[in-house]
């Protein structure tokens, strides 16, 4: 299983076909108390860098981007219920959808851990 | 991210940025938009013990009589009189020591700005007001004061002090630490005491629908004084991002988003801010409209809404009937961490404004269920004597 980030703080896990998206631990981080997570219809197709949620705190709403492109076969149900498990859990149990991968190779020019922390280091 | 050095500091901006404030540039000031606990455990925290925030961006000043020759209740009437040509509120009749929340209205009506207008009590001050206006305001409304009362009294700015709300249940406890005479205050009295941090001015008053205080203090004192509240196990610092969270819950108005210069004190549900006595001599800024919508009801009215789901509406948000028509807009809206789910705040149209109505806020083009709701959200929990 790779794992992949975005500048927009946006993480993708693939195995597979498969990639499970989410917003990593800087992102909630930054965000503060997640209030609600908008999650996109099962079987919308996606490109990279579309809007496929919104994730809000309690003071402000913002937009979540799609770190590939893809189908949306899953999203985390959870999140409705438990919109802290955000926060709790960015990275593992907090994802937001699985995307059915339709251009493996855009996760090459994404960052690995490595570069990711290079990158939040300089912010 | 580069800071701004165009932004003014308060004599607590050090403090914060020591304690991992979340600096923020707010109304042209540097200022803590949360700590590390983050906005909802903050919120709760004022709600059960004692939040302590910085407000030194607002506008404290002190109006005072230039005819020296003039004492006591004769003073405060001839100050009142000069305040009276642009505050709809009862200024003469404040008691010595009161303090009222008032608006600043344009001669069509709208409002300019909310304010806390105060008699202190000292027969030595009579002639004298106390003002508390908003940051964002501040220049404008000082001008308008002073000009009302061009040769007749001088204003001077407060606002190079501290000005620092302690707020929640515990906050009486707290105040004790700069003497015992603003324990005794009742909600909207405020008094001046001389102790270890020097000359305060204390009022019971705040912005969070909670007890608490609003103690101005010297530069120099503010950061010893917040320090001390701070090492007692009730009070911690919260930033400007629950002071948001806990008004709106409170139901009350956020100038520049729930008031502005087109909506009237009636619309906003601020009639009981202009005493009968104005009523009757409709001698304000702004009168011929405002005693109107006070006889004939306004167009709109300012309302509280709740969700049927759990998605937060924000300021902007439009406002539809069941028809799909447009009545009206949010203009403050977020989440309640005491209610434990989305508020809001808006106008509609006064066919809609009934508690109870359902309304569709639309949210990311898709419209959300929504129901006006009686305000304020939570209760206030004011000290009120009587």
């Amino acid at each position: 299983m790779t794992t992949k980030y975005t500048k927009d703080h946006e993480w993708v896990s693939v195995s597979g076909d498969i990639a499970t998206c989410g917003i990593t631990a800087y992102a909630a981080e930054q965000l503060g108390d997640v209030v609600f997570v908008e999650l996109p219809n099962v079987g919308r197709i996606v490109s990279q860098g579309d809007e496929v949620a919104v994730v809000e705190s309690v003071k402000a709403a913002s937009d979540v981007y799609a770190p590939v492109s893809g189908e949306v076969v899953d999203v985390n149900e959870a999140l409705a219920e438990t919109p802290e498990g955000v926060n709790e859990a960015a990275e593992t149990t907090g994802w937001f959808t699985k995307l059915k991968l339709t251009d493996p190779a855009e996760l090459d020019a994404l960052m690995d851990r490595a570069a990711y922390d290079t990158y939040l280091a300089g912010l | 991210m580069s800071e701004d050095t165009s932004l003014k500091t308060t004599p607590l901006t050090g403090l914060w940025q020591g304690m991992g404030g979340r600096m923020v540039p707010f109304a042209g000031y540097l200022m803590p938009v949360q700590f590390p606990e983050g906005v909802m455990k903050e919120h709760v925290w004022t709600r059960e013990k004692c939040g302590l925030f910085d407000v030194s961006h607002m506008g404290p000043a002190f109006l005072k009589l230039n005819d020296a020759s003039l004492t006591g209740d004769a003073a405060h009437a001839a100050i009142a009189a000069l305040v009276e040509t642009i505050l709809p509120c009862d200024v003469a009749g404040l008691a010595p020591g009161q303090l009222r929340y008032t608006t600043l209205p344009n001669a069509t009506g709208g409002v300019l700005d909310d304010l806390f207008v105060g008699r202190p009590r000292a027969d030595a001050d009579q002639g004298t007001l106390y003002f508390v206006v908003n940051a964002g305001c501040k220049e404008q409304d000082f001008a308008i004061i002073a000009a009302a009362c061009a040769g007749k009294a001088t204003l001077t700015r407060a606002d190079d002090r501290a000005l620092i709300a302690v707020q929640g249940p515990k906050a009486v406890d707290a105040i004790g630490n700069v003497g015992d005479g603003p324990k005794r205050l009742g909600f909207m009295e405020f008094v001046t005491v001389k102790g270890p941090f020097g000359e305060v001015v204390v009022s019971r008053s705040g912005y969070t629908g909670e007890d608490g205080f609003e103690v101005l203090i010297a530069a120099d004192k503010a950061e010893a004084f917040v320090r001390t509240l701070l090492a007692t196990a009730h009070v911690k610092a919260i930033g400007l991002g629950a002071r948001d969270s806990l008004r709106l819950e409170a139901g009350l108005c956020l100038y520049g988003h729930d008031l502005d210069e087109t909506t009237s004190p009636i619309e906003a549900g601020l009639a009981w801010t202009i005493q009968k006595v104005r009523r009757e001599r409709a001698d304000f800024p702004g009168a011929a409209r405002i005693l109107k919508e006070l006889v004939e009801k306004p167009a709109r009215k300012r309302v509280g809404l709740l969700p049927k789901d759990k998605a937060p509406a924000r300021e902007g948000a439009e406002i539809r009937n069941l028809a799909g028509e447009k009545v009206g807009m949010v203009t403050s809206g977020g989440y309640g961490p005491s209610v434990g789910g989305p508020i809001a705040i808006g106008y509609v149209d006064l066919a809609f404004a009934t508690v109870g109505t359902e309304l569709d806020l639309i949210v990311r083009d898709q419209p959300r269920r929504w129901v006006v709701a009686p305000l304020p959200f939570v209760p206030h929990n004011y000290h009120r004597k009587g």
